[in-house]
């Protein structure tokens, strides 16, 4: 029943939770001012996402309907703050820097989205497998975000690199081209906006391009899942 | 004996697109002139550079979109637009700032909406405002008006520093004034010395002044003021949204002013500064992204002329029309849809 390649498909493409699902939004556009902030926020989201989509899946059955809601709440809770607490101590520059986006990860539509639709439903292994490509998902188009906004507000790539990794990554810092005047836009939530629609065109673009190359109808999947919609 | 039957309208007149953004282009001339005057070549490099790349955007879209490249490009209208940015920038601002403005302006802002008719915003402030926030200091170095300068910048010296060729040339030295000090806009100098503890009486016996306007500036506004009054007469734009914008203006200015003036620009000031008649005139009354009915046109610019006062005496920016405008775009919809027309033969309401 549970197709691993189907979920991978539909974590990392189909219903790409960042372009497709357009789900937390929020830290997507305000965090991604450089590569480094983006991959920090987007290992913490999946850490998070696959924790308690494993713990959702395993109490499954002993939760009440009725509550379920509140103790799915509990659990990411319980995860966020864990992972603030590991990002506070091991990388506080980046625990800086993230600020309160990253307690602000409980409310991210992602998590209990994925809880409610998948791991309430599956069993521990497919919803961890389903955790770790949505996040990843989250993760590339935070990262992709990221890139492009660092590189066209200041000419750089893991700038601050460091307060991911510890002090050996200063040497990661890629300057690709001296830049006199940083393009401010690029830099602030407008700029983030016009990317992410444009990155989502892309997506639309390619997608375009392989129905056209592939003509003949591919069957429906056995198992429909039901596609969140609604919007953080 | 055969009647004509054709149905409705009637009544047509050839008054296409292209014409009337060609009378728009023509009536800003007489400003494009007097800017020329008081701040050397740079404006016209810039107008220049502006339309190349405008039209050539447009043109990469259109083949992108598949449609008529010839009639999109002889509707004048990226021309317009294109112009709109190039007067609003500082004379000697870098040339990669038009270039992407501009390309910003086309692409952006009025193709990815759906192209001329469909935008949103106005094209040429969206443009401006990316500029503004992006380099605000290239945005607002603007050089001294060549009555009062030391130096005035020839063409070779405007062509060399716009591109960045040749010896390298100071900026600041053609924003000195003949007293020897760095000169800014009439309302940026306002702004700078009311924060610094000044009175505006006294702000205004700087040389930048000339009485009770901006010298040079003055003379601008004045010839788009006329430019706009042509506009008029020729019946391409209509006077409810330049009205509202003035008296919008004009009101809020006269009231903070006769409750504090010494800490505020008199009306005049701000009538006849910055950017205040060119909007007025060509960039609130685009069609596209105003509101519709002349009640709402007149709403519409009165909602510009007090968000201009507002920005202009609260905000960090010197002038405000950008923003203003932007603004006012986003509300249209919203003042369209209480404005309605009585429909003959309905109740109002």
């Amino acid at each position: 029943m549970t197709n691993y390649r189907e979920i991978a498909w539909q974590g990392l493409w189909k219903n790409n939770p960042g372009l497709v699902q357009l789900l937390g939004l929020c830290p997507l556009l305000a965090v991604t001012a450089t590569i480094t902030n983006a991959l920090g926020l987007g290992i913490a989201t999946m850490l998070v996402l696959i924790g308690s989509n494993i713990l959702v899946s395993l109490v499954r059955d002993y939760v009440p309907k009725e509550i379920r809601i509140p103790v799915f709440v509990m659990i990411i809770a319980a995860l966020v703050t864990t992972v603030q607490l590991l990002i506070n101590a091991y990388a506080y520059g980046l625990y800086v820097s993230l600020g309160i986006f990253l307690p602000l990860i409980v409310t991210n539509c992602i998590i209990i989205g994925r809880a409610e639709a998948f791991a309430s439903r599956n069993n521990a292994f497919s919803a961890a497998f389903d955790g770790l490509m949505m996040g990843l998902g989250f993760t590339l188009v935070l990262t992709v975000l990221g890139a492009t906004r660092e590189i066209l507000s200041q000419g750089t790539l893991f700038e601050g690199a460091d307060l991911l990794l510890g002090p050996w990554a200063t040497s990661l810092t890629i300057h690709l081209w001296q830049v006199d005047t940083p393009f401010l836009l690029a830099m602030l939530p407008p700029g983030a906006f016009i990317i992410m629609g444009l990155l989502i065109a892309l997506k639309n673009v390619i997608d375009k391009k392989l129905k056209e190359r592939q003509p003949e109808v591919a069957t429906e999947p056995s198992v429909t899942r039901a596609r969140i919609t609604k919007v953080s | 004996m055969a009647f004509k039957i054709a149905s409705s309208p009637h009544v047509t007149h050839n008054l296409h697109t292209s014409t009337v953004m060609q009378r728009v282009i023509l009536c800003l001339l007489p400003g494009i002139v007097l800017q020329c005057a008081f701040f050397g070549w740079g404006t016209l490099i810039q107008v220049l550079l502006a339309i190349i790349v405008a039209l050539s955007c447009e043109a990469m879209i259109m083949r992108l979109r598949q449609r008529n490249i010839k009639a999109s490009l002889s509707d004048n209208s990226a021309m317009l637009t294109a112009i709109l940015i190039g007067v609003a920038i500082p004379p000697l601002a870098p040339w990669w700032m038009i270039v992407m403005g501009a390309a910003f302006a086309i692409i952006i802002v009025k193709h990815l909406y759906g192209g001329l008719g469909h935008n949103l915003f106005n094209p040429a402030m969206a443009a401006y405002v990316l500029l503004l926030v992006s380099f605000p200091l290239q945005m607002t170095t603007w050089i001294a008006p060549s009555s009062v300068a030391l130096n005035s910048p020839s063409v070779i010296d405007s062509l060399q520093i716009i591109f960045n060729i040749g010896a390298h040339i100071d900026i600041n030295q053609f924003r000195l004034g003949i007293d020897g000090t760095t000169m800014a806009t009439p309302l940026d100098t306002l702004k700078t010395d009311l924060s610094m503890g000044l009175t505006s009486t006294e702000s205004m016996t700087k040389t930048i002044f000339d009485g009770s306007t901006g010298v040079g500036w003055f003379w601008v506004n004045l010839a788009y003021l006329a430019g706009g009054l042509v506009l008029l007469k020729l019946k391409a734009i209509r006077w409810h949204i330049s009205t509202g914008v003035l008296l919008g203006l004009f009101v809020a200015s006269s009231i903070g002013f006769l409750l504090s003036p010494d800490t505020q620009a008199s009306p005049v000031l701000h009538l006849f500064s910055g950017a205040t008649m060119l909007a007025a005139f060509f960039i609130a009354t685009d069609p596209v992204t105003a509101a519709t009915s002349p009640r709402g046109r007149i709403i519409f610019g009165a909602l510009i002329g007090v968000l201009v006062y507002i920005i202009r005496t609260k905000g960090g920016y010197p002038d405000a029309f950008a923003f203003a405008v932007l603004l006012a775009n986003l509300c249209a919809p919203f003042i369209d849809y209480y404005v309605r027309p009585r429909a003959y033969g309905h109740s109002a309401g």
